[in-house]
């Protein structure tokens, strides 16, 4: 049984210089395409994390996992199913708007929860948050007024519950001694 | 856990901690710590500090002439004695050309500690002299690197360096230490510990996944141990044997693995693979149990995937568990220490065999033993009494005998190295098994004499392979490391040749050296104070090789003159299913279904 989706991988790695090119260099020469990736820092100054949307087969997704673990700095990998986790974008969107149209496309911006961080005399510039799907609906009601430019965020995810990822990774880890 | 051999050398300076030094004495002194004895290498202006003290140091630096040659060198001592191999670079040139080494390290699994030096740290990403970001051109070829630039960093760099490099599946990891980090005072100390909070390696197996692979063992009629080069890094021959012998199962040894269980013994069949030999081919194809222990389903085993040993069921056994799975679908997967794995393995089997619960394989084994008999290893000699290289190589392994350690360039020579010698102790075959490195063989003979100085080194070495890293005669001469060469000289990159021959309708496009001409090999050798030798007679090749057998002072290479259109058999083409497997040209093997 194999199906190409999109799988959402959070990925904690020591907070080192070059490990994101360690990482994105890994993807590129196995062949595996990244759809999404966000990076920043965790409540642990030494680990960031890393959140990959990739699109794979299930079988290479264990691949990637595996050869993922092989980087000495990923200290671990966990992937999130949708169901068990929320997982938010964030988009900034320059939105034609002028005297005649700005209503319509203020209400919209309302209906969407979103909210308007500037403002022109012909566009207003719209920060909106979500899950993917809200992203692209949220474009669609926009691109009839015209959108003039776009940036997006990558996913970052989140188990939802209690428990958390990193604190018990920590914890797995005692240091390796050097005498006998 | 021992960060390899830490005790310090009687010569070596007192390991005085927290005193103020330069970054260059700490690195020398943290190398000390790291029981390091030899380093292969050649200095330039970033490197520079860190020779002055190397100076003064026990440690043996051994000035090569390629940094290629200092590569493949740490290599060669890696893979003879089991220890880390370690090389040293300056920046930009001289680290890259350590990288087809390094990738070479990668591939084959070889414990390889790089160092080099780097610009400034003020000067990184200025496109300075001599400026290669190394860190970034090696990420893809090594199992970790690291770029220095506090020299507060260098102890524990060196020392995580040697623990990565040589637990969990051995592989090479670079140390890029910027001068200005060589150059600053700081203070040295060797770390009680490291923290490496992603690196676990596993080696303990796990002991359900043990029982049932012992149950598919005793359940299995046609079994066969896929054995690869991970059982000698885990050093696990000895037990390989008792595995092999307690149960009767046949054995097949990759090109990674030979020595690893003993050629003359019965139950071997031979290498498998695309220039296999028909048993352990057949062996694989036929099975309906793989217990793999340490390889790792290449392409050059497998052929064709999808047709490979389509009834067996698969025991996978590697330290790795990226490489469980990857080719090949799994029945039972194991990640630990090979030699682990097998010991564990081993008792299991001997439970189940006291219930009177053993495998019947008698079937098979008559099978395999009419195959091996009717299908052996063997070559046409040519027609006008030339000298083949076949024979030239069968005679070099049983007058240098089975002590001898063998290295080998990639290519035709390299196949038959494979398949013409006898080899029966682990670490004594020396390939580029993975990479596929044309001139791995003189430099990796340097290191492994280097390391292993009792033993005879043999690097049997292609005309082609030679003239690439040849210049390291220099090193062996000047160093006093008597190696022995043995150039198979077919005028030819034989190995392309072949494929000419039989896919390009003998259209020799580029594959010609004219090496019988240009350049005289003997006054070559002469050149670099080694002995030179000739031969192109099948009567006189026991007697030149007595003669070089003799020479132990200097090295000796013996330009052995071979015809040229000799081939590889077997072979299955690539690409193609190791059912097509063909014994020599348009022959293929009649393996008699019936009889299983």
């Amino acid at each position: 049984m194999t199906s190409t989706e999109s799988h959402t991988l959070s990925v904690l790695v020591e907070n080192q210089p070059g490990v994101l090119a360690r990482i994105a260099g890994l993807f590129s020469r196995r062949g595996y395409n990244i759809e999404s990736l966000a990076v920043g820092p965790t409540e642990h100054a030494e680990i960031s994390r890393m959140t990959i949307v990739v699109n794979v087969e299930d079988s290479p997704l264990e691949q990637v996992t595996k050869q993922l673990n092989k980087l000495v700095e990923v200290i671990k990998i966990v992937e999130l199913e949708p169901r068990d986790s929320v997982e938010r974008e964030l988009m900034l969107v320059k939105v034609r708007a002028d005297a005649a149209s700005r209503g319509q496309v203020l209400d919209a911006i309302q209906l969407f929860r979103a909210k308007v961080v500037d403002i022109a005399v012909d566009a207003v510039t719209v920060q909106v948050t979500g899950n993917s799907d809200k992203l692209a609906d949220f474009l669609r009601i926009m691109e009839p007024f015209g959108v003039r430019e776009l940036v997006q965020s990558g996913v970052i995810a989140i188990g939802r519950g209690s428990r958390s990822i990193s604190e018990r990774s920590l914890k797995a880890a005692p240091p390796v001694s050097t005498t006998a | 856990m021992t960060i390899q051999d830490s005790t310090p050398k009687p010569s070596a300076p007192a390991p005085a901690q927290d005193e103020t030094i330069t970054g260059a004495q700490s690195l020398v002194r943290s190398l000390e710590h790291a029981g390091v004895d030899t380093i292969f290498g050649i200095p330039g202006g970033c490197i520079l500090p860190a020779y002055d003290p190397l100076f003064d140091s026990s440690i043996r630096h051994i000035l090569v002439r390629h940094e290629q040659g200092a590569g493949h060198a740490a290599q060669g001592y890696a893979a003879a004695t089991g220890k880390v191999g370690v090389c040293m670079a300056t920046s930009g040139p001289g680290a890259t050309n350590l990288v087809t080494p390094i990738a070479d390290a990668h591939m084959d699994s070889v414990p390889l500690v790089a160092i080099t030096g780097q610009v400034g740290a003020s000067q990184i990403g200025t496109d300075a002299f001599q400026e290669a970001d190394i860190r970034g051109i090696t990420m893809p070829v090594t199992k970790h690197n690291y770029l220095v630039t506090d020299p507060a960093d260098i102890p524990a760099t060196i020392a995580e360096a040697f623990y990565i490099a040589s637990t969990g599946r051995p592989g090479p990891v670079l140390v890029d230490i910027a001068k200005s980090a060589l150059v600053a005072t700081t203070e040295f100390r060797w770390p009680e510990q490291l923290h490496l909070p992603g690196y676990r390696p596993v080696t303990k197996p796990h002991a359900k996944q043990v029982r049932e692979a012992a149950r598919l063992v005793v359940e299995a009629r046609k079994p066969v141990l896929y054995v690869g080069g991970g059982t000698i890094r885990a050093r696990a021959s000895e037990e390989l044997r008792r595995l092999a012998e307690r149960t009767g199962i046949p054995v097949v040894t990759t090109l990674m693995a030979r020595g690893a269980f003993p050629d003359s013994h019965p139950q071997h069949l031979g290498m498998p693979g695309m220039h296999g030999s028909v048993a352990a081919v057949a062996g694989l194809q036929k099975s309906d149990l793989i217990v793999s222990l340490g390889a790792r389903f290449d392409d050059r085993v497998t052929g064709n995937l999808e047709t490979f040993a389509p009834g067996a069921k698969v025991v996978h056994a590697d330290i790795d568990p990226a490489e469980i799975g990857k080719n090949r679908a799994v029945d039972v997967p194991i990640v630990g220490d090979v030699k682990q794995v097998i010991d564990e393995l081993d008792e299991a089997i001997e439970a189940l065999h006291q219930h009177g619960e053993a495998g019947d394989y008698e079937g098979w084994t008559a099978f395999l033993a009419g195959v091996k008999d009717r299908y052996p290893l063997g070559y046409d000699e040519p027609d006008d009494g030339s000298l083949s290289p076949q024979y030239v190589i069968e005679r070099l392994g049983a007058i240098s005998g089975p002590e001898t350690i063998f290295t080998s360039g990639v290519g035709q020579h390299q196949m038959w190295a494979a398949q013409f010698i006898s080899y029966e102790h682990p670490h004594t075959w020396l390939n580029s098994g993975g990479l596929g490195t044309m001139g791995y063989g003189v430099p990796s003979a340097m290191g492994a004499k280097v390391g292993r100085p009792d033993a005879t080194v043999w690097a049997i070495d292609g005309d082609g392979c030679f003239q690439m890293t040849n210049q390291e005669l220099a090193t062996c001469t000047i160093e006093g490391i008597p190696v022995k060469i043995a150039v198979i000289n077919n005028e030819s990159l034989g190995m392309v040749r072949q494929w000419q021959t039989l896919f390009y309708d003998g259209r020799y496009s580029s594959t010609d050296l004219q090496s019988k001409r240009v350049p005289d090999f003997v006054k070559l050798a002469e050149a670099y104070g080694a002995v030179g030798l000739s031969c192109d007679d099948p009567a006189d090749v026991d007697a030149t090789i007595a003669k070089a057998m003799e020479i132990n002072d200097v090295p000796v290479v013996i330009d052995f003159r071979v015809h040229r259109d000799a081939m590889v058999w077997p072979m299955v083409a690539a690409g193609a299913s190791n059912d097509e497997i063909k014994y020599a040209r348009d022959l293929a093997p009649d393996f008699e279904e019936d009889d299983l």
